[in-house]
């Protein structure tokens, strides 16, 4: 085992990935030569050259356009948009062109291909840098969607993505890049939808995301030591496919959903997880199901306006706390 | 805005001895256009017998520029097309059941019913897909030129769209990204001088939508007039070959008319008077056969040529309409490359 940021751990899937295959090639804004705007492709041109690993002018149409023409004639692009709000300026292209095309085609183009992006708060960059827009992604049918919480998870769900024949939106939480964790030596690659299990607890289970996963887990030890309250906390991962069968199963022990989103609050990922849950296992439920996210604003830029706008691990203690009364 | 036109590519002194383009080839470019024509005219009468659903836009009086790269494409090289696509999808070697079963939500479509008439495709004979929303493809087709220039095979990739189109962000953020790479892709403006039902020139700063706006990008402007087959199989051949070699994209502006309005819910009322008749002496067809026979070519040829497409069309009709309507379960197919559609387990 290796200890990596979660930034660095980007670098290693994509090189894992371009060592592996040739087919697979890298392309955004300031990638190349500058290494990422947030550093997380140093090395990988000098390493794989100028032909794989290429500057852009900013034009995000133009980088998902070539990356899905890339994809449809034989090479495996991942493409920077470098931070997700970006991606309305190329929303035609990934909700229109790049969902489609398989089913519209009836299976003749095959769009093998990552959309690499920047998501999310904790950095002070106002409602254009900070939004956090997996659920547009999970809104569109015919994308995979995938949110890693931790460096090993970058690298390995990285290399799932690349390998994967489908488009995959893979949002980074760009406040996560400076964590460390453990990557697994040699070869590393995951499972696309599959959720993990954190930790096992037994009144409640909180289902969370990338930066919301370690919120999660934090509030959980609290309820614990502080509380009395023993909560399950699954890092969903994936949110297309959706690894439903874990949640149901997690729920059903614990009798209780808390959902944790960094999604402004109508239409975020949660309320398609609550609404699965209040279908498929409601009689199970001991207690309504929560959802703690964003209120539905634009996000603020100033400290102490962010931090209170996405979900704290004092507001998912104190909710719990609510909802376990 | 000057804008220089080449010379190079204008029709030569009319008779067999200054022809360079070669009489196989002529004969091909002809009954390439003559099958285009019949079949988006069968196009039409199917929807007036209420066979073809959802909205259409024929390419009637555009055939000469689908018909030139068509005969002048590598089987191996790549189309992309907007929804006026059904032309260019058919000048790649697309099946005429296909399309007109496409057309008509039937099994035996091209998409199998899924796509319609604004999305034909067919990948096997290098008809990389007809986009649907203005300019989407211009990126798309660039990078298709790109993995072509990555993977050292000398195939072009060619991308049709509207006079609209050069209004669009997509088309100018295309065609710089193309000329900074120097990638192996030809742009081919229609200007058929309506954007949908306003004239291109009432929206535009500049006379030449797509010619004017080249020297933005480094490129020359080259406009040819789209309605004469050999003009157009000529530059295709230079820019193409030229692309191949390394030498990087080209933007072609190709003046035409649609003799049809924009789409099937268009009478084209906003068209001045005589307009269309204008441009009706000047069909891309009647051109091209009167030049024929200039060339020596006998009238028998040229009927027999006209037969054929026109059993073509005929047998191609047949086989649409006995084609059975696709199965309800092919909604859930072909999400994913798995052949479905489940997003959780």
């Amino acid at each position: 085992m290796a200890e990596l940021t979660y930034r660095d751990a980007v670098a290693a899937g994509i090189a894992q990935e371009m060592e592996r295959d040739e087919r697979v090639v890298f392309l955004g804004e300031d990638v190349a030569h500058a290494g990422g705007v947030f550093k997380t492709t140093v090395g990988l041109l000098e390493k794989f050259g100028p032909l794989r690993v290429r500057d852009c002018p900013i034009s995000e149409q133009a980088i998902i356009g070539a990356a899905m023409g890339a994809a449809m004639t034989g090479l495996r692009p991942i493409a920077e948009i470098m931070f997700s709000d970006f991606l309305a300026v190329c929303w035609d292209m990934v909700a229109n062109e790049i969902a489609k095309t398989r089913y519209m085609t009836n299976g003749q183009i095959a769009l093998p291909l990552v959309i690499r992006t920047a998501n999310g708060a904790g950095s002070r960059f106002g409602a254009q840098h900070s939004q956090s827009v997996e659920n547009w992604a999970m809104a569109v049918p015919g994308l995979k969607v995938v949110a890693p919480s931790t460096p090993a998870d970058v690298k390995g769900l990285l290399a799932a993505a690349v390998r994967d024949p489908d488009p995959v939106i893979f949002f980074e939480q760009k406040s996560l890049y400076a964590m460390k964790g453990e990557v697994p030596d040699g070869e590393h690659v995951d499972e696309l939808g599959k959720a993990k299990v954190l930790r096992q607890g037994k009144d409640c289970t909180v289902v969370a995301l990338a930066l919301m996963v370690h919120r999660a887990l934090e509030a959980a030890e609290i309820l614990e030591k502080e509380h009395g309250i023993s909560a399950t906390v699954v890092d969903v991962r994936s949110l297309v496919p959706l690894d439903t069968r874990t949640i149901l199963s997690e729920v059903v022990k614990t009798g209780r959903l808390v959902t944790v989103e960094e999604n402004p609050r109508l239409c975020g990922w949660g309320a398609e997880i609550a609404s699965i849950v209040a279908d498929e296992c409601f009689w199970d439920l001991d207690g309504p199901i929560v959802r703690i996210t964003t209120p539905h604003v634009p996000l603020p830029s100033a400290d102490q306006l962010e931090d209170n706008a996405i979900p704290s691990v004092d507001r998912v203690v104190r909710m719990i706390r609510e909802t376990m009364d | 805005m000057g804008v220089a036109v080449d010379t190079s590519l204008k029709r030569k002194k009319a008779t067999a001895a200054a022809d360079d383009i070669g009489r196989e080839t002529r004969l091909a470019l002809y009954r390439l256009q003559v099958e285009l024509r019949y079949c988006e005219k069968r196009a039409y009468d199917l929807f007036l017998q209420n066979l073809v659903k959802g909205t259409s836009h024929l390419s009637l009086g555009q055939e000469a520029i689908a018909a030139a790269f068509g005969v002048a494409m590598r089987p191996d090289d790549y189309t992309f097309c907007t929804y006026r696509g059904h032309a260019h999808t058919l000048a790649r070697g697309a099946s005429m059941a296909g399309v007109l079963g496409e057309l008509m939500g039937r099994q035996c479509g091209l998409l199998g019913g899924k796509g319609g008439s604004m999305h034909l495709t067919d990948v096997e004979h290098g008809a990389m897909g007809s986009y649907a929303i203005v300019g989407a493809h211009l990126p798309v087709a660039a990078g298709a030129a790109w993995s072509a220039q990555y993977r050292g095979t000398e195939q072009v990739s060619v991308c049709f769209f509207g006079d609209g189109t050069a209004n669009i962000g997509a088309f100018h953020e295309a065609l710089n990204f193309a000329a900074v790479w120097k990638l192996p892709v030809i742009f081919v403006c229609e200007n058929n001088f309506y954007m949908e039902y306003t004239p291109i020139g009432a929206v535009t700063a500049v006379e030449h939508p797509a010619a004017d706006r080249a020297g933005a990008y480094g490129l020359e402007s080259i406009i040819v007039d789209g309605n004469d087959a050999d003009e157009v199989y000529r530059a295709a051949m230079k820019y193409m070959t030229r692309a191949r070699k390394g030498g990087g994209p080209a933007l072609i502006e190709a003046t035409t008319y649609r003799h049809s309005g924009h789409s099937r819910a268009d009478p084209a009322k906003y068209r001045p008077e005589g307009e269309l008749e204008k441009w009706l002496e000047r069909d891309p067809i009647k051109l091209y056969r009167e030049r024929l026979l200039k060339h020596g070519f006998v009238e028998a040829t040229l009927k027999d040529i006209e037969g054929e497409a026109m059993r073509k069309v005929d047998e191609a009709t047949a086989i649409a309409k006995a084609s059975p309507t696709p199965s309800v379960d092919d909604i859930g197919k072909n999400v994913w490359a798995d052949g479905g559609a489940a997003w959780r387990n």
